[in-house]
C-alpha cells in the first residue's frame, strides 16, 4: 500500500502524481477516489495534469480521453487503456495498490 | 464511392482511413505512402526517439489489429508523381497507375534545405530514417552541434542534443526566433530556454554555406553570412517546410502554398480532397498535429458525401518541449495582441498567459502549465465557435 495524501487535501474535481514506477494519478472525481497509470499511452503525457470530466480524463496534450472506472481510452489517439489501481482511504489518508503487471486491464 | 486512394501514409492520411471506414465506406481502401514505414507519430522524431527514450517500433500510430481493421492496400515505398483528374487515376513512380473514384491528398510537406548537396553530417529532421541517421551520428561521442534555425523543431533538436551531451549552437536568421508564432515578449522568454541549459543562440545572422572536408565529404563547419566560421561535426537544418505539391502540377487542382480547398477541406473537384500540412484549407495552412486529425474527420465526410456538407474551424493549437519545459499555445494571435500573465512567473520557467485585443482573449500560452491551459484553450475554443458544424 502506497500512502498518497490525506483525503482532505484532494477536493472534488482535483488530481495528484505519485512517484512510483510507473507514476500512478490519483482522482477525486464525482465523490469518488480513482487510480491510474499516469503516463498517456499514446505519448508521454501526465494524466494527473489532464482536464477531468464526470469519470473522463483528458490528456492534456492531445485530447485523448480515459475513463477512471475501467482505464479504457475512449478517445483517439489513445488505443491502449491505462491500467487502474485499487484506492482505499484509512483515518482519513488515501492509498493506492500498486496492480500487478498481470490481469489488469488490457 | 466505389474506391478511394489516399495518398500519403502519415498522421493525415490515416485519419482519414481511419474516418472513412468510420463513415461506412466499404469500398476499395489504397493507403500510398512514399516511405516503407506505416504510419507513425512525429512529435516525438525530435525529442525522444532521438535521446534515445523511445524507439521506432513505439511510434506506429495503429497497431496490428486496427491495420487488419481498416482493410486497406498499403503501396508503402511507392511514390504518386501525378492525378489525372480527368481520367481518375493516380500515377505512381514507375509507371504504374492506380484508378480511383475519390482521392485524399496528404502528402505532407518535406523540409526546406540549404542551396547545394548536403555534406555527411548534414541533416534535415521530418522522416523517421531522417531521425534514425541524425541519431546515428550523435551516438558516436560528444559532437560540436549547430542547428541552423531557432524556430521550434530546431529548439527541440538543440534540446536533445544538449541532453545527449554535445556542445551545441543554434543559429537564427530573425533578431529573435519564434516571434511570428508568439510575439516579441514571449519569443524572448522561450529563447531564454536555451542559455538556461548552456546552448547557444546566434541570432540576426544567416547562413552563408556549410564546409565539409575528407573522402567522405563530412560537414566540418557552419560559414555564417557575416564571415564566422563555427566548427562543427553534426548540422541540424530546421528552416520550416514546403507542402508537398509538386506531384500535383498539371492536375488542375489551385496550388498556391498547398493545395487550395474551402473550409471543408474540399478543392474544386468534389471527389479530391486535401488534409494535413499539405492542404490550405480556406485561406490557412496549419502545420499542426491536431489541425491534421481534425480535417481528416471533415474530408472523409464531404468527400462520401460527394460536396462540402459540413466545415470546421478548428482552434489552431500546438506545442513543443524543450529543455523539460512544455510549451503550449492556442489560439489566433496577431501582432500587436498583448500577452499578459494570469499565474506563476516567466522566472520560473512556468506560467500561464493570454493574449488580448480590445479586451478580447485572442490566444493563450502556457509553459509546465498544462491543466489550466486546458482550460483557458477550451473556453477560447468555446468562444471561438459557436456551432460549427
Amino acid at each position: 500500500m502506497i500512502p498518497v495524501c490525506r483525503l482532505a487535501d484532494l477536493p472534488t474535481g482535483e488530481s495528484v502524481r505519485i512517484d512510483t514506477a510507473p507514476p500512478i494519478a490519483v482522482f477525486h472525481a464525482e465523490g469518488q477516489l480513482y487510480a491510474i497509470d499516469d503516463t498517456c499511452t499514446h505519448q508521454d503525457a501526465s494524466l494527473a495534469d489532464g482536464w477531468l470530466e464526470g469519470c473522463l480524463v483528458e490528456c492534456p496534450l492531445h485530447a485523448a480521453a480515459f475513463d477512471l472506472r475501467t482505464g479504457a481510452a475512449t478517445c483517439l489517439p489513445a488505443r491502449r487503456a491505462v491500467r487502474t489501481h485499487p484506492v482505499t482511504v484509512e483515518d482519513g489518508m488515501i492509498y493506492v495498490q500498486h496492480a500487478a503487471e498481470e490481469g489488469t486491464a488490457a | 464511392m466505389k474506391s478511394v486512394a489516399v495518398i500519403g501514409a502519415s498522421l493525415a492520411g490515416l485519419y482519414a482511413a481511419r474516418a472513412l471506414r468510420a463513415e461506412g465506406f466499404d469500398g476499395r481502401l489504397v493507403i500510398v505512402g512514399d516511405e516503407s514505414h506505416r504510419p507513425y507519430d512525429r512529435p516525438p522524431l525530435s525529442k525522444d526517439l532521438l535521446t534515445g527514450t523511445t524507439s521506432p517500433d513505439r511510434l506506429a500510430l495503429a497497431d496490428a489489429e486496427e491495420i487488419a481493421e481498416l482493410d486497406a492496400e498499403w503501396l508503402l515505398g511507392t511514390e504518386a508523381t501525378g492525378l489525372d483528374t480527368g481520367g481518375r487515376t493516380v500515377l505512381l513512380d514507375g509507371g504504374r497507375t492506380l484508378a480511383t473514384d475519390g482521392v485524399v491528398i496528404a502528402t505532407g510537406a518535406a523540409p526546406r534545405r540549404l542551396p547545394g548537396p548536403a555534406p555527411a553530417g548534414a541533416h534535415t529532421l521530418r522522416t523517421l530514417d531522417d531521425a534514425q541517421a541524425l541519431r546515428a551520428d550523435l551516438t558516436r561521442g560528444p559532437v560540436r552541434v549547430v542547428v541552423i534555425g531557432g524556430g521550434f523543431i530546431g529548439a527541440e533538436v538543440a534540446s536533445s542534443c544538449a541532453t545527449l551531451g554535445h556542445h551545441v549552437t543554434v543559429v537564427e536568421a530573425a533578431p529573435l526566433p519564434l516571434v511570428p508564432q508568439l510575439g516579441d515578449t514571449m519569443a524572448t522568454i522561450c529563447a531564454a530556454l536555451h542559455a538556461d541549459h548552456g546552448v547557444t543562440l546566434l541570432t540576426g545572422t544567416g547562413v552563408a554555406r556549410l564546409h565539409s572536408e575528407g573522402a567522405g565529404n563530412r560537414v566540418t563547419g557552419v560559414e555564417l553570412a557575416d564571415g564566422r566560421l563555427l566548427p562543427a561535426e553534426v548540422v541540424v537544418t530546421g528552416i520550416g517546410v514546403r507542402p508537398r505539391t509538386a506531384w500535383l502540377e498539371g492536375s488542375g487542382l489551385p496550388l498556391d502554398d498547398g493545395v487550395r480547398c474551402d473550409a471543408g477541406c474540399v478543392t474544386p473537384l468534389p471527389q479530391v480532397v486535401a488534409v494535413g500540412d499539405v492542404a490550405r484549407v480556406d485561406g490557412i495552412r496549419a502545420e499542426h498535429w491536431t489541425s491534421a486529425t481534425e480535417q481528416a474527420a471533415t474530408a472523409a465526410h464531404n468527400l462520401l458525401a460527394g460536396r462540402t456538407v459540413t466545415t470546421h474551424r478548428s482552434l489552431p493549437y500546438f506545442w513543443s518541449d524543450q529543455y523539460g519545459v512544455r510549451i503550449q499555445f492556442a489560439g489566433r494571435r496577431l501582432p500587436g495582441d498583448t500577452p499578459r500573465i494570469l499565474e506563476g512567473s516567466p522566472d520560473d520557467r512556468s506560467f500561464l498567459a493570454c493574449y488580448e485585443r480590445e479586451g478580447r482573449t485572442t490566444a493563450v500560452l502556457a509553459l509546465n502549465r498544462p491543466r489550466p491551459f486546458m482550460g483557458q484553450r477550451r473556453a477560447l475554443a468555446r468562444a471561438a465557435q459557436p456551432a460549427t458544424t
